[in-house]
C-alpha cells in the first residue's frame, strides 16, 4: 500500500464527470456553513418554523399516548389537583390552621395550585428533555427546542381542564354555598398574559435544567426535590402576606411568587402584587430565557458524544 | 459546473476518552478542588481520540457517494457531523441544500400509535410537513405493503412490517442531500432489492446521496464514486469500483495468505512498538492461501517478535463478516493458560478443525496480550474467502439468511411413541 503518504490529502472531485442535471433547483442560494464555533441557536430558531408541524404532531402524540391505556383518561387532570387540595385543606387549613386571606380554603388552595401546577408540570417534562430523548437526538436532527416547546403546549390541556375545575368550584361556593370574601377581578382579562409568562419562565428554567442535567447526571435525582422545595418558597399554600417580613424580599425575587399571587388577585381578588414585583419577575423571566437558550444551544451541539 | 453541494474542509472530531459516559458532578468538584489547591486536575488526564482527522472532500450535486471503511474508521462520526447530530472539533462544512439523514429506521416510532399516525410523526421528525406527508401517504403505504394494517398500532406489527414502514417513510423524503447509513441491512432479500431500486430512483432525480454500507455489492450498484476512510482520514476518493477494490485488497500482500503485520495499514492508530510481525493463513495441506472451504480446516500462524520478555502471552484471532458483525473469537488462553516464556521471536498457531462458515468474504483480526492487558492488535488484518463445499453433505445450499455460521446439525426424525 503506497497510499499511506497521502492520508491527509483529498482530491476535490471524484473521477467521473457525468454532468449532473438536477430537476430540483430550489436549493439555489441555500447555503449553511458549519464551523466549530457556529452557534446553532440562530439556525434553530429559524428551523422551528419549518418544523412547526412536528411541534403539533408531538403535542397530539402526547395527548393520545398518555391516556390511551388508562381508564379515566384526562379525568386524572381533575382528580389529582382536587385530591391534593383536599389534603391541603385538611393539613394546612384544619390541622395547622394557616390563614387563607379570608377565602374558603378549598378555593384558595385550588387557585394556588392552578397558578403553580402548569409551571411544575412544564418543569417536570422539560428538566430532563435532552437526556430522556438522547436516543432520538443521536439518530436524527431536528431543532431540539421543538421538544420542550411541544411539552409546554401539550401541558396547556391539563391547565385548561384545571381552570375549568376551578371555576366549577368557584361557582359552587358562590351560588350554592353563598360564601363571601372573594370574587373575580376585572384584571382577569390579563390571565392569558399570566399563562404566557408562566410558559416562558418554565421554558427558561426547563432549558437551563435540561442543559445542566445533560452535563451532570446527578441533577436527574435532584430536580424532583428542587420543584418541591420551590413550591414552599412560593405562596402556593399560604398567602404572601403571611411570609415573615424579613424573608419577603427573597420570596419576591422568585418570579413564581408574582405569578401565583397574580392568579389569586385576578381569580379571587385577594392577592398581593406590587407593580415593582411584577417588573422584577418579568425582567428575571426574560434574563433567564436568554440564559437558558444560550446554555441549551451550547450543550446540545455535542451532548450526544457523552451519552 | 455548479458549485459542490457539499464541501468539507479540514474536518476533525476529537472525543475525550474517559469522559465518554457520564460526566458527574463529583468529577467536576474534584477538578475544581485540585485547581484551587494548585494541583493539576487528576480527574481528566485520560487521552483524546481522533475519530476524524483533517478530512476534506467535495461532492457535486446529483452524485451518489459511497463511504466505506472498517468499523471505527470514522464513517458514523462523519455522517453524524454532516447531519448536525453532533459538532466537529475543527474544520468547516458548507451545505448547499437541505439535509435529511437516515441513520436508523423507525426513529421516533411510537408503539401505541397506528401505522398511519406513525407515518405522520416519523415524517415530521425527518423534516417533512403535514401537507407533504399527506400527499405521499398512499405511496408510502403501498411501498411498505401494509395496506390492511394501516390503522393497527405498530406494536402489533411483525418486525418485517415495522422495518418496511420505517424505510418507506424515509424513502419518500425529498431533501436535496440524503444521508443514509446501512439501512439496507434490514428486511428480506426482496425488500432490500426494492430499497435499492428506490435509492436508484432518488439518485436519478438529481439528488445527492451519501451512503454508508459494509455491503460492497450495494455500494457498487448504487454509487458512482466512493470515499474510503481509514483511522479517521480519507484514504481514497474516486470511482467507486477502484475504491471498493482497494478496500477489499487492503492488508493482503504479495504472497497469497501471508500478511505483513509490522507495517500493516490498520496499525496506524495503535502506535507503540509492534509485537505482531506476520500472519499466515494455511489450508489443510499447510499451503498459504486466502481461500478456504466451508467444511475444511484452517490454521492461522502468527509470528511475534517481542520487544521485551513476555510470560504466558495470550493470542487471539477474531472473524467478522462483510457487514462488520463479529462472528467469533478464539484465544490461546481459552485453550491453554500456560504458553511459556519468550524473549526471542516465536510463532503461535490457531487451528480450527472445521471452519463452518457460509460462503462469502470474512475479515480476520489478530491480537496479542498478557494478563495485564493488550499489547498489540491489528483490527482487520486480512480478508479471506470462503467457498461452499457441500458442507451439509446433501447438496443443500447455504442461503445468506441462514446466518454466517454453518451449524450442520444432526437430525433424528421418528414417529412419536403412542400413549395409551
Amino acid at each position: 500500500m503506497s497510499s499511506n503518504s497521502n492520508l491527509a490529502t483529498a482530491p476535490a472531485v471524484p473521477g467521473t464527470e457525468t454532468p449532473a442535471t438536477p430537476e430540483i433547483d430550489h436549493f439555489k442560494g441555500y447555503e449553511v456553513v458549519l464551523r466549530p464555533d457556529t452557534s446553532w441557536l440562530a439556525i434553530e430558531l429559524m428551523g422551528i418554523w419549518h418544523y412547526r408541524d412536528l411541534v403539533s404532531l408531538l403535542v397530539w402524540r402526547d395527548f393520545v399516548s398518555k391516556y390511551k391505556q388508562t381508564i379515566l383518561g384526562p379525568l386524572w387532570f381533575i382528580i389529582q389537583p382536587v385530591l391534593l387540595t383536599l389534603v391541603f385543606t385538611i393539613i394546612f387549613g384544619k390541622v395547622a390552621k394557616l390563614p387563607t386571606d379570608g377565602v374558603p380554603p378549598m378555593l384558595f388552595y385550588l387557585c394556588g395550585q392552578l397558578g403553580w401546577n402548569y409551571f411544575a408540570q412544564n418543569f417536570a417534562s422539560n428538566s430532563g428533555s435532552l437526556v430522556t430523548n438522547a436516543a432520538l437526538f443521536s439518530k436524527v436532527y431536528f431543532p431540539r427546542l421543538v421538544v420542550p416547546l411541544a411539552a409546554i403546549i401539550s401541558n396547556l390541556l391539563a391547565f385548561a381542564i384545571q381552570t375549568a375545575t376551578f371555576f366549577a368550584f368557584f361557582l359552587f361556593y358562590k351560588f350554592v354555598l353563598h360564601a363571601g370574601g372573594f370574587g373575580l377581578d376585572w384584571r382577569v382579562v390579563f390571565l392569558p398574559l399570566l399563562v404566557l409568562q408562566s410558559a416562558v419562565f418554565s421554558l427558561a428554567v426547563g432549558l437551563l435544567m435540561s442543559a445542566l442535567t445533560a452535563k451532570y447526571r446527578d441533577l436527574t435525582h435532584l430536580s424532583p426535590l428542587i420543584i418541591q422545595v420551590w413550591m414552599y418558597a412560593t405562596p402556593v399554600i399560604f398567602p404572601l402576606s403571611k411570609f415573615p417580613l424579613q424573608w419577603q424580599w427573597l420570596v419576591a425575587l422568585n418570579p413564581m411568587t408574582s405569578i401565583v399571587e397574580s392568579f389569586r388577585l385576578v381569580m379571587l381578588g385577594t392577592g398581593t402584587v406590587e407593580p415593582s414585583q411584577l417588573f422584577v419577575s418579568i425582567v428575571l423571566t426574560l434574563v433567564l430565557l436568554v440564559a437558558g437558550l444560550l446554555l441549551f444551544g451550547k450543550v446540545e451541539k455535542t451532548f450526544v458524544d457523552t451519552v | 459546473m455548479s458549485k459542490p453541494i457539499i464541501e468539507v474542509k479540514g474536518l476533525s472530531k476529537v472525543y475525550q476518552l474517559g469522559t465518554i459516559g457520564a460526566t458527574s458532578l463529583k468529577l467536576e468538584v474534584e477538578r475544581l478542588w485540585h485547581s484551587i489547591r494548585g494541583k493539576n486536575g487528576s480527574a481528566r488526564k485520560s487521552g483524546e481520540f481522533w475519530a476524524l482527522r483533517d478530512v476534506s472532500f467535495a461532492v457535486e450535486p446529483g452524485k451518489v457517494v459511497g463511504i466505506i471503511g472498517r468499523n471505527g474508521a470514522g464513517k458514523s462520526t462523519l455522517l453524524k457531523i454532516l447531519s448536525r447530530i453532533t459538532q466537529q472539533t475543527a474544520g468547516e462544512i458548507v451545505l448547499r441544500g437541505r439535509v435529511a439523514s437516515l441513520l436508523e429506521v423507525g426513529t421516533g416510532f411510537h408503539p401505541d400509535l397506528s401505522g398511519r399516525e406513525n407515518i405522520y410523526l416519523n415524517g415530521a421528525i425527518l423534516g417533512m410537513t403535514k401537507t407533504e406527508i399527506r400527499s405521499k401517504l398512499d405511496e408510502i403505504v403501498a411501498f411498505a405493503e401494509i395496506e390492511q394494517f394501516v390503522d393497527t398500532p405498530v406494536k402489533r406489527y411483525s418486525s418485517g412490517m415495522y422495518v418496511r414502514l420505517a424505510f418507506a417513510v424515509a424513502a419518500h423524503l425529498e431533501p436535496e442531500i440524503l444521508i443514509v447509513d446501512e439501512v439496507l441491512a434490514v428486511g428480506d432479500a426482496a425488500f432490500q432489492k426494492k430499497c435499492l431500486g428506490k435509492m436508484h430512483d432518488v439518485a436519478s432525480r438529481g439528488r445527492t446521496v451519501l451512503f454508508v454500507s459494509h455491503n460492497m455489492a450495494a455500494i457498487q450498484s448504487l454509487c458512482d464514486s466512493g470515499i474510503m476512510l481509514r483511522n479517521g482520514s480519507v484514504l481514497k476518493y474516486g470511482l467507486v469500483n477502484e475504491v471498493v477494490s482497494s478496500y477489499l485488497s487492503e492488508g493482503t500482500t504479495t504472497v497469497d495468505g501471508q500478511i505483513e503485520l509490522t507495517t500493516h495499514p490498520a496499525r496506524a492508530r495503535n502506535g507503540g512498538t509492534p509485537w505482531l510481525t506476520r500472519l499466515t493463513l494455511r489450508d489443510e495441506h499447510g499451503v498459504p492461501t486466502s481461500r478456504f472451504a466451508s467444511s475444511r480446516p484452517i490454521s492461522a500462524e502468527i509470528e511475534i517478535t517481542p520487544p521485551r520478555e513476555i510470560i504466558n502471552p495470550r493470542l487471539a484471532i477474531a472473524i467478522e463478516d462483510e457487514h462488520g458483525r463479529r462472528i467469533g473469537t478464539t484465544a490461546s488462553h481459552f485453550d491453554v493458560s500456560h504458553t511459556g516464556r519468550f524473549g526471542e521471536p516465536f510463532t503461535a498457531t490457531a487451528f480450527l478443525p472445521r471452519l463452518n462458515l457460509g460462503p462469502g468474504r470474512y475479515l480476520l483480526s489478530v491480537s496479542i496480550g498478557e494478563i495485564g492487558g493488550q499489547l498489540d492488535s491489528i483490527d482487520g488484518a486480512s480478508w479471506f474467502e470462503v467457498e461452499w463445499d457441500n458442507a451439509y453433505r446433501t447438496g443443500a445450499l447455504h442461503e445468506w439468511f441462514y446466518g454466517p455460521v454453518v451449524m450442520a446439525g444432526e437430525w433424528r426424525v421418528a414417529c412419536s411413541p403412542k400413549i395409551n
